[in-house]
């Protein structure tokens, strides 16, 4: 498959009280066409951070990206002029974000919300551009689409708005959707709905999705392949299968192991990674898991890692004990 | 740890709420949040209480604390019926009952250093009279949920999410309470915290004999911390029993679908798992379906269902599910 995004060395820093964020660090990753790929990491990892800056909405003067290469298509959207992003956002790539209620407009419909875009993106008529809007509420499964296309956001659950969202994430037939925490807000059975819908829609419509989200089993049952990020840099990478089965980086071991899992016998005891997530202000030279990480040897205080192969094609991780991680016998997960 | 008797009994709660009726409120009407639910709590054990967001299960937990007056039914908490007593009687009975809130910053007062705050109830509950002596116990009580003596100075602000509920804890537990109503403790937390605050739970049990009564709406940390667990839909208790029945053979096909849903980190497995996608969503409690109230949703619901209101029934030996199928 052709690479569709490729984020080379992106650099974004905000500028906040306690000094200059580094949020996002020189991190580079790409999405495949039709793939899904994830983002993950807790939050401050600089996930969010990422997906905003390919859009190129970092909010400015705070946010500034500072470095880095952004090639959609082989194009560094970077390089553009704000007019020609604009005619990548939302007809090239589109974003689903986490909060519906807080990202749809509440005073407009929601059949002006899905036509604007089809008129201003693909030069639709108003009629045209309402047949197609009802057609996408269809497709994203709202019962009744011709009268909800009057209604208002207010009017729709919590489940539906997402799948509004959805409706006009995919109204221009995108290539590239960018997810940032698309059921997060939502309850356990509605979650499986819209991940279900998006993944049936990806396939069918075959475009290709970044997922961002902390919840380690979403990413299994969707992702292909995984990006783990801490504290604004990717620390391993690698197909889900084998990033899940055998991680090589301490902290993705730790996350893994953090979690309960429904399928396996109960454990008496939590295995959590200790300590708190680093103050971003207040980073060292070495690797920013160091302090909390079981594997830290003398060099990781002074010596930053960087990602290198760790198994399968693909696989790198960021950590100078890759061996040792490997020969641990927890570090297989199954 | 457990004795005969149980600490907390909830028998037929019922909390209504009335809504709409007045100037801009249109039309009026009742939400049965809470629609006649019965469960008890021994001492030392924990109960998980399950469900999606407007289930009834956070109203459940304010009525066990009287932050919320029950429409009727009976608390009985310590041989007591909490609902039949007044403001002055109740005072001794919220020492006991202590709750931790999902968002400790918002339940912290941003103004009081963590210090202040845990010496507050100490002073005005006559728990610790003496200032020099409040010092001492503030330090206690940061031993004993894992903060440092220097935190007694800071202000939630600058504490990370992870250590503000730490302080939570710690205000519920300067309390010296039985029981601690825990509501969506964990949520709101990184994934790498979580477990950290579950284990202190867990030691803060052991080490003091509390109970729990463990709301949350995440199947796998519920199963990790309770003893028993209820599962809530709609008002309403559909599934009760111990753990390991639930979990290993869950009975009311809410329950079922509820576990099918939860993505398993793992995959290899979820490609091969087979993967119950519940219809539609949950209905409105103003407006709740006839007979049982999942069957609109249900998978194998039958037209009996539409009619008949399915009693919590013993199924099995300490498992009961409200379902004419199960």
């Amino acid at each position: 498959m052709a690479t569709l995004l490729e984020v080379r060395n992106l650099t974004t820093e905000f500028v906040t009280s306690g000094g200059v964020v580094r949020a996002v660090d020189g991190v580079s990753w790409d999405v495949r066409e039709g793939e899904t790929v994830a983002l993950v990491g807790e939050s401050g990892c600089g996930k969010s951070v990422s997906a905003l800056s390919v859009m190129r909405l970092v909010a400015a003067p705070a946010g500034r990206i500072v470095g880095g290469q952004v090639l959609f298509k082989g194009r560094d959207l970077l390089a553009l002029s704000e007019e020609e992003m604009r005619r990548i956002r939302g007809r090239e790539i589109a974003m689903i974000f986490q909060e519906p209620m807080t990202s749809l407009n509440p005073v407009l419909t929601i059949g002006r919300q899905l036509t604007e875009g089809l008129e201003i993106h693909l030069g639709m008529t108003p009629p045209e551009a309402r047949a197609r809007a009802a057609l996408l509420l269809g497709m994203v499964g709202i019962p009744d689409p011709a009268r909800r296309l009057g209604q208002y956001p207010h009017q729709f659950s919590g489940g539906m708005r997402q799948r509004m969202m959805i409706a006009m994430a995919l109204a221009c037939e995108p290539s590239l959707v960018l997810a940032d925490e698309p059921t997060t807000a939502l309850d356990v059975t509605i979650q499986a709905q819209i991940l279900e819908l998006m993944k049936d829609l990806s396939r069918r419509l075959g475009v290709a999705m970044l997922i961002i989200t902390h919840n380690l089993g979403v990413v299994a049952r969707y992702a292909d392949r995984v990006n783990v990020m801490y504290a604004g840099r990717i620390v391993e990478r690698g197909s889900a299968r084998e990033l899940y089965a055998e991680p090589r980086h301490p902290y993705t071991l730790g996350l893994l192991k953090s979690v309960p899992r429904l399928d396996e016998p109960r454990r008496a005891r939590l295995d959590p990674i200790e300590g708190q997530p680093p103050d971003l202000t207040q980073l060292g030279a070495g690797c920013a898991f160091e302090p909390r990480c079981g594997f830290r040897v003398e060099r990781c205080t002074a010596d930053r890692p960087e990602l290198r192969p760790a198994g399968g094609e693909g696989h790198v991780a960021a950590c100078w004990e890759l061996g040792r991680v490997a020969r641990t016998p927890a570090a297989r997960v199954q | 740890m457990t004795d005969e008797r149980p600490l907390l009994e909830v028998r037929d709660l019922v909390k209504h709420f009335h809504v709409g009726g007045g100037l801009f409120g249109g039309p009026a009407g009742v939400v049965r949040a809470v629609d006649g639910v019965s469960f008890s709590l021994r001492r030392g054990e924990t109960v998980g209480l399950v469900g999606e967001s407007g289930c009834g299960k956070t109203t459940t937990g304010r009525c066990i604390l009287q932050l919320e007056r029950p429409t009727s039914g009976e608390i009985v908490f310590e041989g007591r019926d909490l609902t039949k007593l007044d403001d002055v009687e109740l005072r001794p009975f919220r020492r006991r009952i202590q709750v931790i809130f999902q968002d400790p910053y918002s339940s912290l007062n941003p103004r009081m250093t963590v210090g202040q705050i845990l010496a507050e109830p100490l002073a005005v509950h006559g728990i610790v009279p003496e200032r020099a002596k409040r010092e001492t116990r503030v330090r206690e009580l940061l031993a004993h949920v894992g903060l440092l003596p220097q935190h007694a100075h800071r202000y939630p602000h600058q504490l990370s999410g992870g250590q503000r509920q730490r302080v939570g804890i710690a205000r519920a537990l300067a309390m010296e309470p039985s029981l601690i109503v825990c509501d969506e403790p964990v949520s709101a937390l990184d994934v790498s915290i979580q477990a950290q605050i579950i284990n202190l739970l867990e030691d803060l049990q052991r080490e003091f004999g509390l109970t729990y009564l463990f709301i949350a709406h995440d199947l796998s940390v519920v199963r990790h911390i309770s003893d028993h667990v209820a599962v809530m839909y709609l008002g309403k208790i559909v599934e009760l029993a111990d753990r390991k029945s639930l979990y290993d053979d869950p009975l009311h096909p809410y329950t079922k679908a509820l576990l099918a849903a939860v993505p398993i980190p793992d995959p290899e497995l979820e490609a091969r798992r087979e993967h119950i996608v519940l219809r539609g969503e949950v209905p409105s409690p103003l407006r709740p379906p006839s007979g049982c109230v999942f069957h609109p949703r249900c998978p194998i619901a039958i037209e009996r269902c539409a009619r008949e209101v399915p009693e919590l029934r013993e199924i099995r030996p300490g498992h009961g599910a409200a379902c004419i199928l199960a």
